[in-house]
Formats: C-alpha cells, structure tokens, sequence
C-alpha cells in the first residue's frame, strides 16, 4: 500500500507565548518545536498498516518553513520511509498548507490512503485535513477512534459528542484524521534515529506543487494575551463553612448557580 | 445588517443549545437570518428555530441526511450558499460543525474562521477572535478576498437567549441533492452516560490525579449530578485510567468554555488550562495553596477535596431545591 502522513510542527505545550512588538504574531525566539501530538498517532497508524501489509511504504510529508523538516525526521525515526517537505511562508494559512500537501499528493503514482492529526496544537483549527481530502478530491472521516482496514474501504468509528460513536465506512483512497486513543505510538529507536539522520528529505517549492499565496484565505491580526486575571479568592474557615460559603457566592455574586 | 445563514446542529430530532446562541446573536443584531435544517423528518423543529428570531428555515430533508454524513451536508449546504448567497454563513464549533465547514469553504473558495469565542457583525461583514496556541493568546481574523464569511463558533461563547413563542419563521424546502456518495455513515454508537458532553455544558466539574482512583470520581459524578454537570478530567487521571480520554480537559483534550469550571485536585499545568481558562467562573480546590490554579480561579478552597466535595454537592442540593 502507498501510505502518507501529513504533519505539523508545533511550538513545545510547555511553550509560554510571548507576542511580537507590534502584535501582529508572535515572537518565535525561543520555542521548542516539536511534532503535533495528534499526528504521532496518525504516524503510528501508518506504520502499524504498513507492518501488516508487506511491499508497503510511508511517506510523510509536511509543508511549512525550513524547520519542519526536524519534524519529518521525528517521523523517520518513528520508521517512516521518506520525507517530503514543501515550502511554504511560516504565514501561510490552512488553505494554503493544505492546498500545497494535497499538491504533493497528486505528484505520487499512487495514494490509498493518507493519514493526520485531527487537528494540530498550534492554531487548533481542526481544517488542515478536510482541505486536503477536498484539494486532492477524495474522502475524508474525522476524528478517527479505530478503524477497520479492507481492501477497497475503510470502517472507522469517529468520536462525536456525549461519548457517542459514529461508525462511517468509506472508499479508498481517502484520508483518516487521528484522535488520540485510535493506538498507542511507539517510541524512536536508537538506530531510526541514526538513520533518520542521513536520509534524504525531498524539497518541493509552492510552484513545484501548484500552491501560491492566492489560496491565503484567512489572516491572523491583532494577537493579544489574555487579560490578566484578578487574584481570586480563597474562601477561608473550616471545610463545612467554606462550601457553604463557596454556594452562596456562587449563586449571589457570580450568579452561575 | 448581513444577510446571515446558520446551520443547525441536531440529533436524533433534538436541536443543540449552541444553534440558538448563534440563531439568538444574529437576529440581536438585526441581520437577515436564515438557517438551514438538514436530516429526515426534522421540519417540525423549525418553529422552535423561529422561536430564537431567524427568519427563514430552509429544510433539507433525505433518507442519507438521518444521520451527520459529511459529504451529504457538504453538497446541500453548497447548493443552498450558491442559490442564496449569504453574506455570511456560521455553524457551531462541535463535532458535526468543525468537520463540514472546511469541507463548505473550499467549494466556496474561501476562508473559514474556527473554534471564535467572540463574533461581532459589522455591516455586511463578521469581526470574529479566536484562541491560538490551544488559548495562550488570541487572534483577529482577516478574511482575504470577496465571498461570503465563514466561521464556527465555540459552544457557550455567546450565551443562549430566551426563546419567543410569538416570534416565527417561514418555512422553505431546500433541495437536496447529494451526489455521490462514497461515504456511509452506518450507525451511531450512543454513549452510555446520560450527562451533558463537556464540550456543551454550562457546569463542569473536573477531577485530577488526587482522586487517586476510579471509584472515587463517584463524588465528582455526585456534584455533577447535582449541578446537571458534565463530568471533566485532567490528562493524569486520564493516563491513570480513571477516565476515558474523551473527559480531557486540555491542549490534548477538549477545550471547554462554560459558566462554571470546577477543578478538584488539579495543580493547574499550562496544558489543563489551555483547554478551561475561557470559562467564565473558575473554581479551585487544592490542598496546595501554591497550586499555579489558584492564579486563574476566581474562588479558592484550600481543603481536602475527599471532604468539600460531598459538602459542596450538599450545600447545592440546598438551593437547588429552593
Ligand atoms: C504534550 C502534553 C500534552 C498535555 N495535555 C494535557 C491536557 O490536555 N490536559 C491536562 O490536564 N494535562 C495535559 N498534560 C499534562 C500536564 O502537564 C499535567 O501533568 C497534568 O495536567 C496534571 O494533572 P493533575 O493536575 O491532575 O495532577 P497533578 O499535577 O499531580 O496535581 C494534583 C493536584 O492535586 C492536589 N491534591 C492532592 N491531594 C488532594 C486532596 N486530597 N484534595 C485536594 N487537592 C489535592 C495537589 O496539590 C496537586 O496540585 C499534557 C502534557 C504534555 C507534555
């Protein structure tokens, strides 16, 4: 099977945000970029397929700045065969990412299936996936909690509100956006690791893949931190009176209750 | 005033309260309010629709729409944006919501503004700020270009109004042409809790790692319970396997922005409150004074929780029943 991976690299959870001076982003000096952590399941689902299906390889591939192909390593390591990183301005936006990944995909003799994150950590958009699907033309389930492989189709159990399951069969070729629980993704091996290191990681320019700054449809302005927040108040006395007081202010001042 | 379209969320014949929150906020504003109702034998909920102040339910009715089919939606919603032409089309932020609507803007050819916690309208326009970095800031989005201005708005962002019995709206049929299809939405698996999803909730009451096993979220599920809550975790409870992961509150869980955040036994990592601190009331109980929730929680019980919980859901059952 001809498998791919589409990733993103995204600031570090522990990262603290600071914004540029004039508000217009924020200021990357300092931030540890790591792989999403959805799309480490998406890697994993990858491999496990390939695992099962002997002659198969998987590719991934991410589009962003120079950087990301740290995190096409992290995927090589992780034992994926190549790496495709597309160049596209640190600016762009989810169109226009997905536009040039689905670009990348078209290039390939052979797609069955690709896999992602369900959304990445970074803007949480939750779009990336879908605008691809739609870019090359094919399916696309989201939220993916399992998945039952056949030859020509796929049945997936997508997670919904209120722990509820949607049980979605679709045709290949298609793409299945990862949550997490769908595996468990393995760790790096010392070895992949080395390996990953010396393989080769394919460039592609916007222009290579038919992507340009006209499928920019959104823009980030303005950014701002959140409004600091006023020192709360520490209800004191015994257990007994602090919860009665808790519910009265609730009720009376927050007015929640 | 903008010629609005608002997709209804619902299921099982029931619509969901964020439909109102957009429904409500649009009409406010004095927009042109039109809503599209997409499922099978779902045209007797479009009274309730015009009960919130839109003006014209386009219902959309097929044996394939019974249950949520992202291609379905994705052909019926695009044929009615190109027949009506809206200036702006909104949908919620939930699972149903985030799935088709870049699905939509890409047959637009347009932009798509997800997951806003706040939406003004402005002339025939929208003026929306979402969260970025999981809620460590926030953005103004700019749309480039013409064609009509899409976002998804998180639940509980604008609050639900009142409905009108004497408001209504006019009822059209929509057609529903959907295509090919090539996928097939077979079944739906409820869950087995009948508590509200975190994600739409108005209370959430979650537990941490001190809860120290399963059976002792029983007094979480309590208080819960008492409030008509749903039930939140963070990611250590979750990885102790005390709750399912789809409890998580968090950058890797959901993020939820309700009136009431109750955190019992969480210290407050930058990763729990990426998904919690847009909640309009916050709650702690730690035993650490220095616990960092303490810097985002307007009220603070610095008790053991196994002895303030069961308090607390007794003091609530006092009001409840006034
Ligand atoms: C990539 C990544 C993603 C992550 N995503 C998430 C996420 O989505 N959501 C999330 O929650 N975390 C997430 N985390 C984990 C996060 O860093 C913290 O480890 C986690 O939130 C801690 O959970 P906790 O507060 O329950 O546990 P702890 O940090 O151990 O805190 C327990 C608290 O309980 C208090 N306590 C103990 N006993 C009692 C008692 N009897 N009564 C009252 N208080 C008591 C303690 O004082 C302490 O403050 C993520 C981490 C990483 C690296």
């Amino acid at each position: 099977m001809n498998l791919y991976v589409c990733i993103k690299q995204v600031p570090d959870t522990e990262t603290k945000i600071k914004l540029n001076a004039d508000s217009s982003g924020i200021d990357p000096a300092g931030i540890k970029w790591i792989l999403s952590p959805y799309d480490e399941f998406a890697v994993e689902e990858a491999l496990r397929l390939k695992e099962k299906n002997a002659g198969s390889t998987v590719t991934v591939i991410s589009a962003g700045p120079t950087r990301v192909v740290e995190a096409i390593r992290t995927a090589l390591a992780m034992g994926c065969d190549n790496g495709i990183h597309v160049e596209i301005p640190e600016s762009a936006d989810n169109n226009f990412a997905a536009k040039a990944l689905a670009g990348a995909l078209k290039k390939e003799a052979k797609v069955d299936l690709v896999f992602t994150g369900k959304e990445a950590i970074d803007d949480g958009a939750a779009q990336t996936s879908q605008l691809i699907a739609e870019h090359f033309g094919m399916p696309c389930v989201t939220v993916v909690l399992g998945a039952e492989y056949g030859a020509t189709s796929v049945k997936c159990k997508r997670e919904v509100e209120g722990g509820a399951f949607e049980m979605v069969e679709t045709a290949l070729p298609a793409l299945l956006a990862a949550q997490k629980g769908l595996n468990e993704p393995r760790y790096a091996s010392l070895p992949n690791i080395m390996k990953a290191k010396k393989k080769e990681v394919k460039l592609l320019k916007a222009a290579d893949v038919g992507a340009s700054e006209a499928d920019q449809k959104i823009k980030y302005k303005n950014f701002q931190l959140p409004p600091p927040k006023q020192a709360g108040k520490k209800i004191a006395g015994e257990p007994a009176a602090q919860a009665k007081e808790l519910v009265r202010a609730l009720h009376e001042e927050a007015k929640v209750v | 005033m903008a010629k609005v379209l608002i997709v209804a969320e619902q299921r099982d014949g029931k619509l969901k309260k964020s439909t109102f929150e957009l429904v409500g906020a649009s009409a406010a504003a004095g927009n042109e309010t039109h809503v599209a109702l997409l499922g099978e034998g779902v045209d007797g909920l479009a009274k309730e629709i015009g009960q919130y102040g839109a003006n014209k339910v386009h219902v959309a009715q097929n044996a394939a729409l019974k249950l949520y089919n992202a291609e379905a939606y994705t052909a019926v919603l695009t044929d009615l944006a190109k027949s009506l032409s809206p200036d702006v089309i909104l949908a919620s932020h939930t699972p149903t919501g985030r799935d088709f609507m870049p699905r939509l803007a890409r047959r637009l050819d347009v932009g798509l503004a997800s997951d806003c916690v706040t939406l003004a309208f402005e002339g025939n326009s929208i003026k929306v700020r979402r969260p970025v970095y999981s809620g460590k800031a926030t953005a103004e989005v700019e749309f480039v270009g013409a064609g009509p201005r899409l976002a998804t708005i998180r639940a509980n962002a604008l609050g639900v109004p009142k409905p009108d019995a004497g408001k209504s709206a006019e009822s059209v049929t929509a057609t529903a042409n959907l295509g090919d299809l090539k996928t097939k939405t077979t079944d739906v698996v409820k869950g087995a809790s009948a508590r509200p999803d975190v994600t739409e909730a108005a209370i959430v009451v979650s537990g941490g790692r001190a809860l120290k096993s399963s059976d002792n979220f029983k007094i979480i599920e309590e208080l819960a319970d008492t409030l008509g809550a749903a039930v939140g975790a963070s990611r250590a409870a979750v990885d102790a396997g005390y709750r399912p992961h789809r409890d998580q509150v968090g950058q890797t869980g959901k993020v939820v922005s309700p009136a009431l955040y109750i955190a019992c036994g969480i210290s407050g990592a930058i990763q729990h409150l990426a998904g919690m601190r847009t909640s309009k009331t916050i709650v702690a109980i730690n035993t650490d004074p220095e616990a960092p929730i303490y810097q985002i929680a307007d009220y603070g019980i610095v008790s053991d929780l196994f002895t303030v919980v069961p308090l607390l859901t007794e003091e609530f059952k006092k009001i409840k029943e006034h």
